[in-house]
């Protein structure tokens, strides 16, 4: 397990390179989906006081 | 195509498409991941090797998402479609972000591999332009009020944008550069083994299908948006 996390010396490299990544997708697609939430649900209040 | 482009329609179509995108998103990357993780390192690069598998999907998705806007400013251009200009405004922050980490992590692949994070040769020099043409697009959509003038103005400087793609494509061929030569979609086939090349593939459409499936959340929030405004400036009036 040690040598999988290590990556052949890379580690410094590899594993940034992956997290960056993860929390750039992961950011997009979690701040995608609260800003359609909050656009429906706006809608909606507004449609109904209409 | 265009049977799409009517809001309500597209609302319709996407509403249902989105759950069964995301699904098919998860499990190409769970795949890629898995055999980009199990893949044996490679007998020059090691274990870099694995950062190719994030670096050149989002090198592909950041082109691809500049090449799509291109499309939809000049569908919003030529036919004035609100859809349209709506298309390109939305995929502007994605092609940004994916051109960021395919920058971010070029960088990080290139200390090891090159001994330096970076270096103004023609391929990182024209994909760092494509960043700045993105933020770029971004900044001038935001800059200017009226959003029919801000689209036609963002459509031109897209457009113009579009001449950079084909330099990035053949900047390895027209310039003597430090990134490599391409190595993955040429005439003679694929020079990288097939044990790397299938979960580069497999993460390539997991890439390709989150940015779809962002860009329909993006293009559905905007509609929304500008449902809600209509409302209010009734209200107002």
């Amino acid at each position: 397990m040690n040598s999988f996390f290590a990556m052949g010396g890379y580690a410094a490299f590899v594993w940034p390179a992956y997290a960056v990544t993860a929390l750039g997708l992961g950011g997009a697609a979690a701040l995608a989906w609260f800003f359609h939430a909050r656009a429906m649900a706006r809608l909606a209040a507004l449609e109904r006081e209409e | 195509m265009f049977a799409l482009a009517n809001p309500k329609r597209f609302m319709d179509a996407t509403g249902w498409m989105l759950p069964w995108l995301a699904l098919a998103t998860l499990i190409y990357f769970a795949a890629g991941l898995l055999l980009g993780f199990t893949a044996p390192p490679d007998y020059q690069q090691g274990d870099t090797v694995r950062i190719m598998f994030i670096h050149v999907p989002a090198a592909w998705v950041a082109m691809m998402a500049y090449g799509l806007m291109a499309l939809c400013s000049a569908i919003g251009l030529v036919n004035r479609h609100p859809l349209a200009d709506v298309a390109a405004k939305t995929v502007a922050p994605l092609g940004a972000l994916f051109t960021a980490l395919a920058l971010i992590t070029g960088s990080l692949w290139g200390r090891p591999m090159w001994g330096t994070y970076w270096v103004w040769d023609a391929r990182l020099t024209s994909f760092l332009i494509l960043l700045l043409l993105y933020l770029g697009y971004i900044a001038l959509w935001n800059a200017i009020e009226d959003e029919t003038r801000a689209a036609r103005v963002c459509a031109v400087l897209a457009l113009v944008g579009v001449v950079n793609l084909p330099i990035i494509e053949f900047s390895v061929d027209w310039w003597n550069t430090l990134h490599q030569g391409e190595s993955i979609l040429r005439a003679g086939g694929p020079l990288i083994a097939g044990v790397f090349l299938w979960p580069l593939l497999l993460m390539a459409a997991g890439y390709t299908l989150l940015f779809f499936t962002l860009w329909i959340v993006r293009i559905r929030t905007e509609i929304l948006e500008r449902r809600a405004r209509a409302i209010l400036m009734r209200e107002g009036a």
